[in-house]
C-alpha cells in the first residue's frame, strides 16, 4: 500500500512536469500544424544550460529557467525565419515539418556531443526531502512540480485571457476565417513558434532533475512522450495537455513499481490506445482521422 | 535500363571496393529506401516506425533457423512473411493521417521492441546467435538478386495501373474513390508490399550479422537513414532511393564510424536543406521527370502513365 501510494503521488509530481513539457509542443501543432521532433533536444538543451550555470557560476541551476526564455525567444525567432516560411508552401506541411525538424534535431544532438560529450550530467540536489504522505519525496521533485503549476497557469492566461491567445486559438480553430476577421495569421504563428520554443527550454532543467540527469541523446525519447502526451489531452486545449501528463506520470510510475522492465515501453502503448480508440484525445471535440 | 545498370553496377561493386559487409549493408539500405519509397513516395504516409517492419524480418528468419533449423532460403522467405504478418496488424494505423500515422508507426515498431527485449523465447537478453548460413559473397549475391528484384516490382508500382492508382489516392483520395479507385484495398496492398521487402532486407542482414541484441534491429536510426536516403535520391522514382542510399552511406562509411557526432551534423543539416531547398530529391536536378531525364524520353518516345497532380 505504501508503494502503491509512493507511486501515485511520484506519478502526480512527473505528470506536472510532463505537462509543462507538453504545452509548448501542443502550441506548435495546434496553430501551424508543424511536428516539432526537436521538441525534446531543446527541453536537454535548457538543461545543458543549466548545467553550465551550475559548474561554471556556481548558482542554483534554477535560474537557468529565467535566463533560457530570451535565449530561446531570439533563437526561436531565427529558427522560425529560416523554415516556417518555406515550409508553409511545401506541398505536405505536416510531414515535411517532422522530416525537417528531424534534421534540427540531428543538428542538436551532434552540437549538444561535441560540447558536453556522451556521458550523463546531472544536477546537484536542491536540498533535503520532502515529506508527502509520510514518505519522503526528492526536493528537486516537489521543486519541479511546483514551477511546474505556474507554467501551466502562465500558459493558460496566454491563451484564454489575452487578445493574443484569443488569435491564437481563431487560427488554430480555422485559419482561412481567422484570416477573414482580420487576424494577423502571420504574427500570431510566429509568436506561438517562439513561445513554444520558450516553453521547451524552459522546461530543461526540471527535466535534468527529473530524469536523474541528461545526455545528449534524452531530447528523442521526451519528445514521444511529450507528442503522447499533447494526444491525450488533445490539440489546443493546455489543461488537456496536464491532464495528460499526469495520467501519463501515474501509468509510467505504476509500471514503475510495479512492472519495472516495461517501463520504457508505456509511452508507446499509450500513444497507440489512443491514437486507435479515441484519436481526438480524452478532451477533444473534433475526431481527426483519416 | 536502369534496372541493367544498377545491377552491373552492384555486381562490380567487390572489385571496385573490397569490403563484402559494407556493401551487403548497402544493399540491405537499399530495399529499406525503395520499401520507404512506396510507402512514403506513393501513397503519402511516413512510416517512421519502418525499422519495425526490419526487426520483424530479422525475428520472424532467425526464430525460424533456431527453432525449427530451416535453411537460408526458406528463412529469408519466412523473414518476409513475419513483416507481412506485422503489417497487417498494425494496417488498422493507415486510418490515421499525417504525423498521426508517423507517430504511430513509431509507437509500434518500439512496442515490439520491448516485446522482443523482454521475452525469454525470443533471447532478449542473452542475445541471438545463428549458424552461418551463406557465405559472404554468396549472401552479397543474394542481396543484390533482391535488389534488383525491388526495383523490378518498384518500376511496376511505378509504371502499372495500380501504381496510377496508388499516385490519385495520394493526391486526393476522395476523387480517387469517386474513380472507382478501392483506396483501402490499394493503400494496404502498397504497405505490404513495403513490409515485405524491409522482412527480406532483415533476413539479409540477420543471416550476415548472425550474432545480435535486440538493440540494433530495432534501432530508429534506421528507419531515419531508410527514409533519408530515400528522400535525398528523391522519392517516386525507381533510381532515386539508390543513388541517395549509395551517396549517403558510402559517406556514412567514410566519416559515419570514426566520428560520428560530425555525421550527425551533416546529416541534419542535409536534411534541412533537403526539406527546404530539393523536396524533390537529387534526381530532381537531372531534369525531366522522376528518374527519366528529358532527353532520355526523347530518345526512347517511351510512353509513360500519365502524371497526376494536385
Amino acid at each position: 500500500m505504501r508503494l502503491f501510494e509512493y507511486a501515485l503521488v511520484s506519478g502526480v509530481l512527473y505528470g506536472l512536469f510532463y505537462g509543462f513539457i507538453g504545452v509548448g509542443l501542443n502550441l506548435l501543432f495546434g496553430v501551424m500544424r508543424l511536428v516539432n521532433l526537436a521538441h525534446g533536444d531543446l527541453v536537454v538543451w535548457g538543461g545543458y544550460l543549466a548545467y553550465s550555470l551550475t559548474t561554471s557560476a556556481h548558482v542554483n541551476p534554477l535560474w537557468a529557467i529565467p535566463l533560457s526564455i530570451p535565449l530561446a525567444l531570439v533563437g526561436g525567432l531565427i529558427l522560425y525565419l529560416i523554415t516556417v516560411p518555406r515550409l508553409r508552401r511545401a506541398e505536405d506541411t505536416e510531414t515535411s515539418s517532422l522530416i525537417l525538424f528531424f534534421g534540427v534535431s540531428q543538428v542538436l544532438v551532434a552540437l549538444a556531443t561535441m560540447k558536453y560529450g556522451t556521458n550523463q550530467v546531472t544536477l546537484p540536489e536542491l536540498g533535503n526531502p520532502v515529506m508527502i504522505f509520510g514518505q519522503p519525496y526528492a526536493a528537486s521533485l516537489v521543486a519541479s512540480a511546483a514551477l511546474a503549476v505556474p507554467a501551466l497557469a502562465l500558459f493558460y492566461y496566454y491563451l484564454y485571457r489575452t487578445r493574443l491567445g484569443l488569435a491564437t486559438r481563431a487560427v488554430m480553430a480555422n485559419e482561412e476565417e481567422a484570416v477573414a476577421s482580420g487576424v494577423r495569421v502571420r504574427r500570431v504563428a510566429t509568436s506561438a513558434f517562439v513561445i513554444g520554443i520558450a516553453f521547451a527550454a524552459a522546461a530543461g532543467p526540471l527535466a535534468t532533475f527529473m530524469l536523474g540527469g541528461i545526455n545528449p541523446t534524452t531530447g528523442g525519447g521526451l519528445t514521444i512522450t511529450a507528442f503522447t502526451i499533447i494526444i491525450i489531452g488533445s490539440l489546443g486545449n493546455p489543461l488537456g495537455t496536464a491532464a495528460g501528463g499526469i495520467l501519463y506520470g501515474l501509468a509510467s510510475s505504476l509500471t514503475q513499481a510495479y512492472a519495472a522492465p516495461w517501463t520504457g515501453m508505456v509511452p508507446y502503448a499509450l500513444l497507440l490506445a489512443v491514437v486507435l480508440l479515441r484519436p481526438s484525445g480524452l478532451f477533444g471535440r473534433r475526431v481527426r482521422v483519416a | 535500363m536502369p534496372l541493367v545498370v544498377v545491377g552491373a553496377v552492384l555486381a562490380a561493386g567487390p572489385s571496385l571496393y573490397n569490403n563484402l559487409a559494407f556493401l551487403t549493408t548497402l544493399t540491405i539500405y537499399i530495399l529499406l529506401a525503395q520499401g520507404v519509397n512506396i510507402v512514403y513516395g506513393f501513397t503519402g504516409y511516413l512510416p517512421f516506425g519502418f525499422v519495425g517492419f526490419f526487426g520483424a524480418g530479422i525475428y520472424g528468419s532467425s526464430l525460424a533457423i533456431v527453432y525449427w533449423h530451416v535453411g537460408g532460403y526458406a528463412a529469408i522467405g519466412l523473414g518476409a512473411l513475419t513483416s507481412v504478418v506485422a503489417a497487417v496488424i498494425v494496417s488498422p494505423l493507415l486510418r490515421l493521417s499525417g504525423a498521426y500515422f508517423a507517430l504511430a508507426t513509431l509507437a509500434a515498431s518500439q512496442a515490439l521492441y520491448f516485446i522482443v527485449a523482454n521475452e525469454s523465447w525470443t533471447f532478449g537478453e542473452s542475445g541471438m546467435s545463428l549458424p552461418l548460413l551463406f557465405s559472404p559473397t554468396a549472401l552479397y549475391v543474394l542481396s543484390v538478386v533482391a535488389v534488383v528484384l525491388t526495383l523490378v516490382v518498384v518500376v511496376y508500382v511505378r509504371d502499372s495501373h495500380f501504381g496510377l492508382s496508388l499516385r490519385a489516392i495520394r493526391s486526393d483520395a476522395v476523387s480517387a474513390a469517386m474513380a472507382g479507385v478501392n483506396v483501402v484495398r490499394t493503400r494496404t496492398i502498397a504497405w505490404l508490399v513495403a513490409a515485405a521487402l524491409a522482412g527480406v532486407a532483415g533476413a539479409l542482414w540477420a543471416l550476415m550479422t548472425s550474432a545480435f541484441y535486440a538493440e540494433t534491429p530495432f534501432d530508429l536510426t534506421i528507419s531515419v537513414y531508410a527514409i533519408v536516403f530515400a528522400l535525398f535520391g528523391g522519392v517516386r522514382t525507381v533510381i532515386g532511393p539508390v543513388v541517395g542510399a549509395v551517396v549517403l552511406y558510402s559517406l556514412y562509411q567514410y566519416i559515419g564510424i570514426s566520428n560520428p557526432q560530425y555525421f550527425e551534423l551533416i546529416y541534419g543539416l542535409l536534411i534541412v536543406v533537403l526539406v527546404l531547398f530539393l523536396p524533390g530529391g537529387l534526381t530532381s536536378l537531372v531534369g525531366g521527370r522522376g528518374d527519366r531525364p528529358a532527353w532520355w524520353n526523347r530518345v526512347v518516345r517511351r510512353r509513360s502513365a500519365p502524371e497526376v497532380t494536385p
